[in-house]
C-alpha cells in the first residue's frame, strides 16, 4: 500500500478505476440527454431508456451485494432478492402513504386496497411510513434485523454450503408466500403500484425521474466503495481467508461467526438499499420479486460477471439484464434457453466470469480463487 | 346289435325326462298367473281396486313388481284403451315406448292417444310408496336396501315406520340395521311420551349423521323465550350427554381424517424428494433440475396416454416403468454432460443444475405446449372408500400412499442387496476408498443419478394424477423437496421417509387451524429454526465424508 487510502479505493485496481469512469459518465450524460435536447432531437434519450439504465444500477447494487457474500466470503445466498424486496417493500409503503386522498377511494389515510379489503383502520406496522425518514429507516433496519437474527441463527449453528443455500431459498419462498397473503396487510398479490409523488415531488416528471437515476447511481458507487473498502480492510481479509478455508480460519482463533454474519447484514442492507431506489423507478413492487429464481438469477449475474471481482458483478448484472431486455422483446421463447445454458456455461467454462476472460486476453491472469470446498476436502 | 339297443334304450329314457321335465315347467306358473291378475288389476276404474291391486302386488313379491309400482308412481304405467292391457312406457309425448310388465321385454311402441295413463290420488301414492320402499328393502343388495332406507328417512311417517319395524326384524346386514335403528330412533323423538324419547335419545348414542346431531342440538337450544323444543329436563339432559358423546367421536374420526391426509401428502413430499436424498447423499450434490425430471416423468403418463386413449385403466402401468427410463436417461445426460465436471463444488452443480432446469422447461414449452395437458385418472383410482358418515377415504390418497411404500421398499431393496447399491453405499461413505477398492467411481456415479432421476420420473408419474401437469409442475414441489431431504439428513432413507411424513402430517394439522398458506410458512420457519440445531438433519451423515 505504497498510495494514500484514498487514492488506493478508488484507483488501485483497473477494473475499479474503469467502473468508476462509466458511472460518472452515464450519470452526468444520461440525464442532460434526457433534460436537454429537444423532445424529438436524434441526440434526446427517453425517459423509458432513462430508467432502464437506473433499473440496472439498482441491480448492479444487489449483484455486489451478493458478490460481497458470495464471491469473498463464500456464502452462496439463494434469497437476497428477498432482503431487495423488503427494501422495496418498505420504499412502497411510503409511496403508498403519499398518495393521500387523490387514490380511487379518496380515503386519507388507508391505501385503496385496504379500503378494498374493508380495512376499519391502518396495521400498526404501517404506523410512521408517511414520514420519509421513518420509511428510509425501515429500509435499512428491516432487512438488517432479518439478516441479523437469520444469519445468527444460521451461522452460530454452522450451518454452511449448500444447506445455507436451501434455507436462504427457503426463507425467500417463505416470505412469498407470506406476502401474497392478503391479509398480512401488504396489498396481497396486486402488491403496491399506482405511486404518485416521493418528497412532495410528483414522480413521473423528467426532473424526478433524473433525481431518482442519479440518486441510483450515487447509491450504487458509494455501495461499492464501502464493499472495496471492506474488501481491502484486514477484517475483508478474514473475511476471504473463511471463503478459502473456513476451519483453518477458526483455528487460528478468528471468530468465524462473527465475520459472516456482520458481512451478510451489510450485503442485505445494500440489497434493501438497492431494491428502495428500484420500486419509484419502476412504479410497482409485488410478491412475485420475493420469487425463488430472482435470487438465483442474482447469483447467475455475479456468476457471469466474475464473482470476487466487486466490478464483475456489476459488469454481470447490466450485461445479464441488457440481454434480458433484448431478448424478451426479440425471442420470448429463446430466453429460458439462453439464460439456461448461460448457467451451464459460465460455471462449466468461465469459473471467474466475463471478467476473468478478458483478464485472460489482457494480462497474466492471478491465480483463480480455490473454491471453499476443494480446501475442505484437504484439510479433511 | 346289444350295444345299439343299450344306447337307443338310454336315448329315449333320457328324452322322455326332459319332455317331462320341460312340461312340469310349463304347467308351474302359477305365481305369474296371479301376478298378471293383480297388474290388471291395476287397470280398474276406481281406487279401492287399484289399492287392492297394489297390496295385492306387495305382498306377492314378484321380482318385477318393483317396476310396476315405480312406474305407477311416476306416472308412466298405461293401459291399452282397445283391451285393457297394462304396459310399463317411457312417459313419450309422440310415440310410447312400451314394456311388457309381466316379462320387462320391450313391446314395441304406440300412439298416446291409444292408451290411457293409469291415474293415482294422494293415498294410493302413499301406499305406493311404502310398498316401492318396502320392495328395495327386501332386494337382495345391501347397498339397494341401504339405500331405502336413507330415502323413507328424509321423509318419515307412520307408515315407513311401521315397514322398518317390520323389516328390521328381517334384515341380517350391520349398516342397514344400524341405519333403521337411527330412522326409528328419529321418528320416536316425535312421540308424545317423554320415555319412548328418553330412550330413543339414548339409543341415539352412536350415530354420527348430520341428522341426528341437528336434531339433537336443536331439542337442547334454548329458544328466545328461554323454553326449549323438548319439554322434559330429563330427555334434554341426556340428550346433552349424547351430543357430547357424539363430538367426541366425531373429533376421533377428524384426526384420523387429518392423519391420513397428512400421510398422503407426505407419501407425495417423499416421493419427490427420495431421488433428491439419493444424489445429494451420495455424490453431494444438489440437483436443482429434479422438479423438471418429475415434469417429464408427468409429460410421459401424459403420452402414453395419447397412444393408448382406450386402455387409461392399464396405461400407468406402462407409463410407470417408461418415466423411469426417461428421466433416468435424461438424467444420466446430465450427470455425464455437466454434473461431472464440477464434483467437489457443489455451489457450482447447483447453478449449472438449474440451468439444465430452465432448459428442459423451455424444451417442453416448445415442444408440447406451454399450456397444461390433461392426464385422465383411471376408473379404479377414482371415487372413495365411505368408512362412516363421518369419515370416507379416497383411493387416490389411498393409491399414493401404498405406491410410495412399494417404491421406497424397492428402492431400499436395491441399496441394501443388490451389488450396486453395495458399491452405491460405499461411494457415499468414502469415495477415495472405494476407488482404491476397485469400485468405478464415476459408473456408480451416473448410475446413482440415473437411479435417482429415475426415481423423480416415477413420482412424476404420481403427481400427474394428482396435480395439473404442465412446465411449471417441478418447481411448484423442488423446494418442498428440499425441505424434507435436508430436514430428514441424508445418512438413509428413513430420514427421507419420516422427515416427509412428518412434514405431511404437520402440514395437515395446521391447516384447518392456520389456513393452507400460513400453514406451509409455518412448517417452512419450523424448518429454518430446526437446522439450527440439527445443521445436518434428523439423520446425518457418519464417517469421514460427512467432514
Amino acid at each position: 500500500m505504497k498510495q494514500a487510502p484514498l487514492l488506493s479505493l478508488l484507483v488501485g485496481e483497473r477494473g475499479t478505476a474503469v467502473f468508476l469512469a462509466i458511472v460518472a459518465i452515464v450519470g452526468i450524460v444520461v440525464p442532460v440527454m434526457h433534460l436537454v435536447p429537444a423532445q424529438d432531437s436524434a441526440l434526446q434519450l427517453s425517459g423509458y431508456t432513462m430508467t432502464l439504465i437506473g433499473k440496472y444500477m439498482t441491480y448492479a447494487l444487489l449483484a455486489v451485494a451478493v458478490d460481497l457474500v458470495w464471491g469473498y466470503c463464500g456464502i452462496l445466498s439463494l434469497g437476497h432478492a428477498a432482503f431487495f424486496a423488503l427494501g422495496g417493500y418498505a420504499m412502497g409503503m411510503y409511496l403508498m402513504r403519499q398518495i393521500g386522498t387523490r387514490g380511487v377511494y379518496g380515503d386519507p389515510v388507508l391505501p385503496d386496497f385496504m379500503v378494498f379489503l374493508n380495512y376499519k383502520e391502518l396495521p400498526w406496522f404501517w404506523h410512521g411510513f408517511d414520514m420519509f425518514w421513518f420509511a428510509m429507516l425501515m429500509v435499512v433496519l428491516v432487512p438488517s434485523v432479518l439478516a441479523y437474527v437469520f444469519g445468527w441463527l444460521a451461522f452460530r449453528s454452522r450451518v454452511t454450503g449448500v444447506y445455507l443455500s436451501i434455507i436462504t431459498q427457503a426463507l425467500t419462498y417463505a416470505l412469498m408466500l407470506a406476502f401474497f397473503r392478503n391479509d398480512m396487510g401488504f396489498g396481497g398479490n396486486n402488491g403496491m403500484t399506482d405511486f404518485k409523488d416521493i418528497l412532495g415531488f410528483a414522480i413521473n416528471t423528467p426532473s424526478t425521474r433524473v433525481a431518482l437515476f442519479v440518486a441510483s447511481a450515487v447509491a450504487l458507487v458509494l455501495g461499492y466503495l464501502a464493499c472495496r473498502y471492506i474488501t481491502l480492510s484486514r477484517a475483508g481479509r478474514v473475511v476471504q481467508a473463511i471463503r478459502d478455508a473456513e476451519s483453518r480460519t477458526r483455528f487460528i482463533g478468528y471468530r468465524v461467526e462473527s465475520y459472516k454474519l456482520w458481512i451478510f447484514t451489510f450485503s442485505a442492507v445494500l440489497a434493501g438499499i438497492a431494491g428502495a431506489l428500484y420500486v419509484p423507478q419502476v412504479g410497482i413492487i409485488n410478491p412475485s420479486e420475493f420469487q425463488p429464481i430472482n435470487s438465483i438469477e442474482v447469483v447467475i449475474w455475479v456468476a457471469v460477471g466474475g464473482r470476487g471481482m466487486l466490478y464483475g458483478a456489476v459488469a454481470g448484472a447490466v450485461i445479464v439484464n441488457y440481454a434480458k431486455t433484448f431478448f424478451t422483446a426479440a425471442l420470448p421463447e429463446f430466453w429460458l434457453y439462453a439464460l439456461g445454458l448461460l448457467f451451464v456455461v459460465v460455471t462449466l467454462f468461465l469459473p471467474r466470469g466475463f471478467v476473468g476472460l478478458l483478464d485472460r486476453f489482457g494480462r497474466k491472469p492471478p491465480a483463480p480463487p480455490a473454491s471453499p470446498v476443494d480446501v475442505k476436502a484437504v484439510v479433511a | 346289435m346289444r350295444r345299439f339297443f343299450r344306447y337307443a334304450f338310454v336315448f329315449v329314457f333320457v328324452t322322455v325326462l326332459w319332455t317331462a321335465a320341460a312340461k312340469a315347467q310349463t304347467t308351474a306358473p302359477a305365481p305369474g298367473d296371479v301376478f298378471a291378475t293383480a297388474v290388471a288389476g291395476l287397470a280398474a276404474d276406481n281406487f279401492p281396486e287399484k289399492s287392492a291391486a297394489v297390496t295385492a302386488l306387495s305382498e306377492l313379491k314378484h321380482p318385477n313388481g318393483r317396476a310396476v309400482l315405480a312406474a305407477l308412481l311416476d306416472g308412466e304405467l298405461y293401459f291399452r284403451n282397445s283391451d285393457n292391457k297394462v304396459f310399463i312406457t317411457d312417459g313419450g309425448e309422440e310415440l310410447l315406448a312400451l314394456t311388457d310388465p309381466l316379462t320387462l321385454a320391450a313391446a314395441g311402441s304406440g300412439k298416446p292417444d291409444d292408451y290411457s295413463r293409469i291415474t293415482t290420488n294422494n293415498s294410493l301414492r302413499k301406499t305406493l310408496r311404502s310398498a316401492v320402499a318396502s320392495f328395495a328393502l327386501s332386494d337382495p343388495d345391501a347397498g339397494v336396501r341401504l339405500a331405502a332406507v336413507r330415502e323413507m328417512l328424509r321423509s318419515i311417517d307412520d307408515d315407513s315406520v311401521a315397514i322398518l319395524r317390520a323389516s328390521m326384524e328381517k334384515e341380517s346386514d350391520a349398516d342397514v340395521r344400524k341405519a333403521m335403528h337411527e330412522g326409528l330412533a328419529l321418528a320416536d323423538l316425535d312421540s308424545a311420551e317423554a320415555d319412548t324419547r328418553l330412550t330413543a335419545v339414548a339409543a341415539l348414542k352412536d350415530s354420527l349423521s348430520p341428522d341426528v346431531y341437528n336434531r339433537l342440538t336443536a331439542m337442547v337450544t334454548a329458544a328466545e323465550d328461554g323454553t326449549f323444543a323438548e319439554p322434559d329436563e330429563r330427555v334434554r339432559t341426556t340428550a346433552r350427554e349424547v351430543i357430547a358423546s357424539i363430538d367426541s367421536s366425531r373429533r376421533v374420526y377428524s384426526t384420523i381424517e387429518t392423519l391420513f391426509f397428512g400421510l398422503s401428502l407426505g407419501s407425495v413430499l417423499v416421493l419427490t424428494a427420495i431421488g433428491l436424498a439419493i444424489t445429494f447423499g451420495v455424490m453431494g450434490v444438489i440437483n436443482m433440475a429434479h422438479g423438471e425430471l418429475m415434469m417429464l416423468g408427468a409429460y410421459t403418463t401424459y403420452v402414453v396416454q395419447q397412444a393408448m386413449p382406450n386402455h387409461i385403466g392399464m396405461s400407468i402401468f406402462i407409463a410407470i416403468p417408461l418415466a423411469f427410463l426417461v428421466s433416468a436417461c435424461v438424467g444420466m445426460l446430465i450427470e455425464r454432460g455437466v454434473v461431472r465436471f464440477l464434483y467437489g463444488r457443489p455451489l457450482e452443480t447447483l447453478l449449472a443444475t438449474f440451468g439444465v432446469s430452465l432448459i428442459l422447461q423451455q424444451v417442453v414449452r416448445d415442444v408440447v405446449s406451454a399450456n397444461n395437458r390433461p392426464v385422465e385418472t383411471p376408473a379404479w383410482m377414482a371415487g372413495s372408500m365411505q368408512i362412516n358418515e363421518a369419515l370416507s377415504i379416497t383411493y387416490n390418497r389411498l393409491y399414493v400412499i401404498l405406491f410410495m411404500i412399494v417404491v421406497f421398499v424397492i428402492l431400499q431393496v436395491v441399496l441394501q442387496k443388490t451389488s450396486l447399491g453395495l458399491k452405491v453405499r460405499a461411494v457415499a461413505q468414502n469415495r477415495n476408498m472405494a476407488r482404491a477398492m476397485g469400485v468405478r467411481t464415476q459408473w456408480v456415479d451416473a448410475m446413482t443419478f440415473g437411479l435417482g432421476s429415475g426415481i423423480a420420473g416415477v413420482a412424476g408419474v404420481a403427481l400427474s394424477q394428482l396435480t395439473n401437469v404442465g412446465p411449471n409442475l417441478g418447481q411448484q414441489y423442488i423446494i418442498d423437496s428440499f425441505m424434507v431431504v435436508v430436514f430428514g439428513g441424508v445418512g438413509n432413507l428413513w430420514g427421507t421417509l419420516i422427515g416427509g411424513m412428518s412434514l405431511g402430517v404437520v402440514s395437515k394439522v395446521l391447516e384447518p387451524w392456520a389456513g393452507a398458506v400460513l400453514a406451509k410458512i409455518l412448517v417452512l420457519v419450523a424448518l429454518i429454526l430446526f437446522i439450527q440445531r440439527r445443521p445436518r438433519g434428523l439423520f446425518p451423515q457418519k464417517g469421514r465424508a460427512a467432514e
